[in-house]
């Protein structure tokens, strides 16, 4: 079947998808979007989560039928300054897990942005306090890494979750902040 | 493979009635797992996921109606005061992506015994709507599972909601398992008590073939309360409660845990989560909406 929806703001069509494939499947194999990671295609690991019209979700649970006309957001669409067509610039999250060394084989780590991303937006784009680590602990908790060990990620949303309190108290409102997506409600 | 998507209930219904062996799938974290491995290459899906009749959350006369669409990151959100139990379980499911997709709905039809939802839709009281092209049907939880993975549902049914009763007492939930997050239940148990009608309720989950209630641990702890004075229990009437709630279970010994581990975590959660209502009814509080 053919699929249409929008992926990063662009529409996208994918043709020939067997309906019962992932969304993962269709971002990776069939619109050469490999920023979301397959590690386990079960739900257990989040390597593969996006959002899905604004929500995460481990896109490896989702099926390609059930993305007509939804908005999904990838790993890839984190970056900064991408309408300006500039040089391509590092969202908050993602500069923080270079700058914290949270990356090592870097395979868990697009799912670990877009789920930190959300954190964020949840918190501090909605002008309430940045997270707390439990809490942090609790949004990271179906993303698994093999390498770092967790600390360095958590000083990595921190530091990021820091930064962009910093923006919105300089722009006087967290509306006014542009790097931000997980509109929730 | 046929693809399904219908926008309504109505034309849910239809295309379920029309194609019975259809397999519905609403947020896909059970569907998604077979497919993927190609455990199962049903002839349809049957995507349920845009039909908003079921994600919506409303008041039925004394119930809550939850729409079986609603993800679990909603119950938390919204049911906290009106289904505590239930939101108490919603909050161990998986890990946030997963409760951001997966429903309670999902969960029921699904049918395992590990599933979270089940003890306490169990132990409140909960009722299951169905509805086909012939009709609606309402059936409690009490009578909705039949045996591993079979329920009342037939097939041309879907899960259309969940009704809740106010809670007129305490309510808690504990599971057992390796870790905090994405882990499936070794063993769960709740506890409901309902000081309205001096009734106390239960739900086992993942202790046998299907979701369990131990209803000669019920009766005897809703004989030994203090319903007015709200007087604390002897310790021996606790642990019988205890053995009572472990005796009703009909483990077994799998990769998860031993048979004998169940029960033993089992008579804990009871003693425990009788504990915590025992507390919370002493000081008063029915946490009504
Ligand atoms: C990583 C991971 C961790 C998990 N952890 C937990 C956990 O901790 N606790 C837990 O309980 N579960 C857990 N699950 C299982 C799953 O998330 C739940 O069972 C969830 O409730 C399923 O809901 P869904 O909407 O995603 O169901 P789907 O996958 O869409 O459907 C599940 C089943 O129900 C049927 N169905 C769906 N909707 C209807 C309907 N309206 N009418 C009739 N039949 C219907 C489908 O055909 C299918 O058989 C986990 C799953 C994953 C992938
Ligand atoms: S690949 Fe989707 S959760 Fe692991
Ligand atoms: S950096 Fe290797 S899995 Fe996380």
């Amino acid at each position: 079947m053919r699929v249409t929806f929008t992926v990063n703001g662009d529409p996208v069509t994918a043709e020939d998808t067997w309906p019962g494939e992932s969304l993962l499947y269709v971002l990776r194999e069939r619109l050469g979007l490999p920023g979301s990671k397959n590690a386990c295609e079960q739900g257990e690991c989040g390597s593969c989560t996006v959002y899905l019209d604004g929500v995460t979700a481990c896109s490896c649970m989702v099926a390609a039928g059930q993305c007509q006309g939804r908005e999904v957001r990838t790993v890839e669409g984190l970056t900064g300054d991408q309408e300006t067509g500039a040089e391509r610039r590092l969202g908050t999250v993602q500069e923080a897990f270079a700058e914290a060394g949270a990356v090592q084989c870097g395979f868990c780590t697009p799912g670990l942005l877009v789920q930190a991303d959300d954190l964020i937006s949840r918190t501090v784009g909605a002008g309430q306090a940045a997270p707390d680590d439990p809490e942090i602990r609790e949004a990271l908790a179906g993303n698994l890494c093999r390498c770092t060990g967790y600390e360095k990620i958590i000083d990595a949303v921190r530091l990021a979750a820091q930064r962009e309190q910093v923006l919105a108290n300089a722009t006087g409102g967290a509306d006014s902040e542009p790097d931000k997506g997980g509109e929730r409600e | 493979m046929e693809f399904l998507s219908p926008g309504t209930l109505e034309e849910a219904l239809a295309a379920k009635s029309a194609h019975p062996e259809a397999v519905p799938i609403m947020g896909g974290t059970d569907v998604m797992v077979e497919l993927n491995f190609d455990l199962h290459r049903p002839s349809a899906l049957l995507d349920l996921s845009r039909v908003s009749e079921l994600a919506e959350c409303g008041t039925d006369g004394p119930h809550v109606r939850l729409g079986a669409g609603a993800s679990y990151t909603s119950v938390i959100e919204r049911l906290g005061g009106r289904a505590p139990a239930l939101a108490q379980a919603a909050r161990t499911v998986a890990s946030p992506q997963i409760r951001n997709r997966g429903t309670v709905g999902g969960n029921l039809g699904g049918a395992s015994p590990a599933g979270d939802a089940h003890p306490p839709l169990l132990a409140t009281g909960a009722v299951i709507e169905l509805a086909s092209e012939r009709g609606v049907r309402r059936v409690a939880a009490r009578e909705f599972y039949f045996g591993p993975r079979r329920t009342a549902r037939q097939d041309d049914e879907l899960i259309t909601a969940v009704l809740l009763p106010e809670p007129a007492g305490p309510q808690h939930f504990s599971k057992i398992g390796t870790r905090n997050a994405m882990v499936i239940a070794v063993a769960s148990f709740c506890l409901a008590f309902d000081a309205a009608i001096r009734t106390v309720g239960t739900g086992i989950g993942s202790a046998g073939p299907t979701p369990l209630r131990a209803a000669e641990a019920e009766e005897f702890l809703a004989a030994e309360l203090d319903w007015e004075g709200r007087r604390p229990l002897s310790g021996a009437a606790v642990r019988r409660f205890g053995e009572l709630v472990a005796s009703a279970a009909q483990p077994i010994d799998d990769v998860r845990g031993s048979a004998g581990y169940r029960r033993h975590a089992l008579a804990v959660m009871a003693r425990r989560t009788l504990g915590w209502a025992m507390a919370e009814y002493q000081k008063g509080e029915t946490r009504c909406a």
